[in-house]
């Protein structure tokens, strides 16, 4: 669990960010959206010291992170940041062993780990290991700079706009290799994005700032149906409240009973693309399959419609 | 294509100048049109050897004297708290390499005496500027990714400087130092005006005896250890960058 209590951030009497509290959940995923400049960087970075608060506190667990040295608190605290930050001059396998030399492991256990993630993240260990970053394609890239701020076991993992660098097909894939991650290793992740989609993708619990206030926080349909200011309406976007509800969950969740012809969608992509399917393949119903093959049921036009609807 | 070639010529000049060191008297020939009649046409007062040997001794104490001070003072400059001394330990940089090392020879004689010293103190504060510059480049110049990277992964200050900064600074370190051993070669041979020994002595003999023999083969010899040297620093600083990853793939 991660506390902020009551944080500030000035710079040279510029507030960037402004008596903000919130409670993030162990073994979730909280992310943070703003417009640029709106402190939502900033307020990431009070977490892991590499800002230190005017004023205000932050508690993980219950202990406050300065308790202890900010190089020690950050090497307990996974970061990754947009364009990876691989060290050019180490192997992949010596920038995700990173942390754990810095905390002193033994090599079987670092070799041991550095296998274990490449194995993760789908990079073959034998191939990918004595590669250095340059060799590698962004999306790899993005990859390995993840598993680096995974090697050392955090329960906690910030992210700073992790995905921004990449094109929008090796994102979509990111995001779901992310979140089969979180749900595999239980990690409480924060991060900050711009992009809307993006937040109702992966998010539990969504935070929006605006000129350093946190103005709403709380989970995605939430937002959609009672957004606290203009601004939170504006940034979700009117005419795209429908879809954005649509997209929080998978199709999985709005499965009925019952027959239906065609090419069975897979459970994990979002409502919203099964919607899309629906519409282009011109049916009322497309069955749903798991990932073994099984038809758990069908997805219906019917069905989405509703649940694309206000809110009661 | 053809990339043989420089290798060549490069593996040519070094026997060409091993055996001129080691036998200059193979060479008489080539060098005997050059001089009046009966005049010598290699260097008779010593060894050739020798001087190249302690021309190479001196520029090396100036130049490992150079690249200590001046890296860790590009060092000191771009910490936090060191910050406020950039501009004042530029311009003090700056006066010794704009001071003319004749000058400093003249001044440095009455209180050091004649010899090597006075030569390598010239040599040394000519040498401090190009390898402070390119320190300092290469240490403001880190991608800002890397370094958010190091931070954030809980690198303290000192491990950030050794594991991340310096070893990716260091090609643009090594241009620094080839560039200051290289005019550091040349300038020693003003030295021998003091009475160093070092290659200037060729010179200044064959200046004195009017023989023109004498000067080019000092002259050749020094132009020679400088191509030499600077083409062996850029191999290592080609390697060095490839392994950093800072070039692009060829």
């Amino acid at each position: 669990m991660i506390e902020i209590d009551g944080i500030t951030k000035r710079y040279d009497g510029n507030t960037v960010v402004n008596n903000v509290s919130m409670t993030i959940e162990p073994r979730t995923v909280t992310v943070i959206v703003g417009t640029s400049g709106s402190g939502k960087t900033t307020l990431l970075r009070m977490i892991n010291r590499l800002v230190e608060p005017t004023s205000g506190a932050i508690r993980l667990d219950g202990e406050d992170n300065r308790s202890m040295p900010g190089f020690e608190l950050r090497r307990r605290i996974g970061y990754a940041i947009q364009g990876h930050g691989l060290f050019p001059h180490r192997t992949v396998a010596q920038n995700i062993a990173t942390v754990p030399v810095l905390l002193g492991w033994g090599k079987a256990r670092i070799d041991a780990k550095v296998t274990e993630l490449l194995t993760l993240f789908q990079l073959d260990p034998a191939a990918f290991s004595a590669r250095f970053p340059h060799e590698l394609s962004g999306g790899q890239q993005q990859r390995v700079g993840v598993a680096r701020a995974l090697a050392a076991e955090p329960n906690v993992l910030l992210m700073d706009e992790p995905f921004g660098a990449l094109d929008p097909i090796i994102r979509a894939k990111a995001q779901a290799d992310l979140l089969a991650i979180q749900r595999l290793l239980g990690t409480t992740i924060v991060l900050v994005t711009h992009d809307m989609d993006e937040a109702f993708h992966l998010a539990h619990k969504i935070a929006v700032m605006d000129k350093g206030a946190l103005v709403q926080y709380g989970r995605p349909a939430e937002l959609v149906k009672d957004p606290a200011t203009e601004f939170v309406q504006t940034l979700i976007g009117t005419s795209e409240r429908p879809f954005r509800l649509l997209s929080i969950e998978t199709a999985g969740d709005a499965v009925e009973p019952g027959p239906a012809g065609g090419k069975p969608l897979a459970e994990t992509i979002s409502q919203r693309d099964a919607l899309s399917e629906l519409l282009w393949a011109g049916r009322s119903a497309l069955p749903v399959a798991a990932a073994d093959g099984t038809i758990l049921g069908r997805v219906t036009l019917e069905g989405l419609t509703r649940r694309a609807a206000k809110p009661q | 294509m053809r990339a043989w070639i420089p290798h060549l010529l490069r593996a040519a000049l070094l026997a060409v100048l091993i055996a001129f060191l080691v036998d200059p008297g193979w060479f008489d020939p080539l060098l005997k049109p050059l001089v009046q009649d009966n005049a010598p046409a290699i260097y008779n007062q010593g060894s050739l050897l020798t001087l190249t040997l302690l021309h190479l001794r001196t520029v090396a104490i100036a130049t490992t004297g150079a690249i200590i001070v001046a890296v860790t003072l590009a060092i000191l400059v771009t910490r936090p708290f060191g910050a406020e001394f950039l501009p004042l330990s530029r311009s003090l940089v700056n006066v010794g390499q704009t001071f003319p090392p004749v000058a400093v020879l003249a001044l440095a004689v009455p209180i050091l005496g004649f010899g090597e010293k006075p030569t390598l103190v010239a040599l040394f504060l000519y040498g401090l500027l190009p390898i402070f510059e390119n320190t300092l480049t290469g240490l403001t110049t880190l991608p800002p990714s890397v370094m958010e990277a190091a931070r954030g992964s809980g690198m303290t200050d000192r491990q950030r400087l050794f594991k991340v900064e310096l070893p990716l600074a260091m090609p643009m370190i090594l241009a620094g130092i080839r560039l200051s051993v290289v005019i550091s070669l040349a300038t020693a041979t003003i030295g021998s005006t003091v009475a160093a020994k070092t290659l200037g002595e060729v010179i200044i003999a064959g200046l004195q005896s009017n023989n023109i023999a004498f000067v080019l083969q000092g002259g050749l010899i020094v132009g020679a250890l400088a191509v030499l040297i600077y083409d062996g620093f850029s191999a290592i600083e080609r390697i060095l960058a490839r392994r950093a990853g800072l070039s692009t793939r060829s």
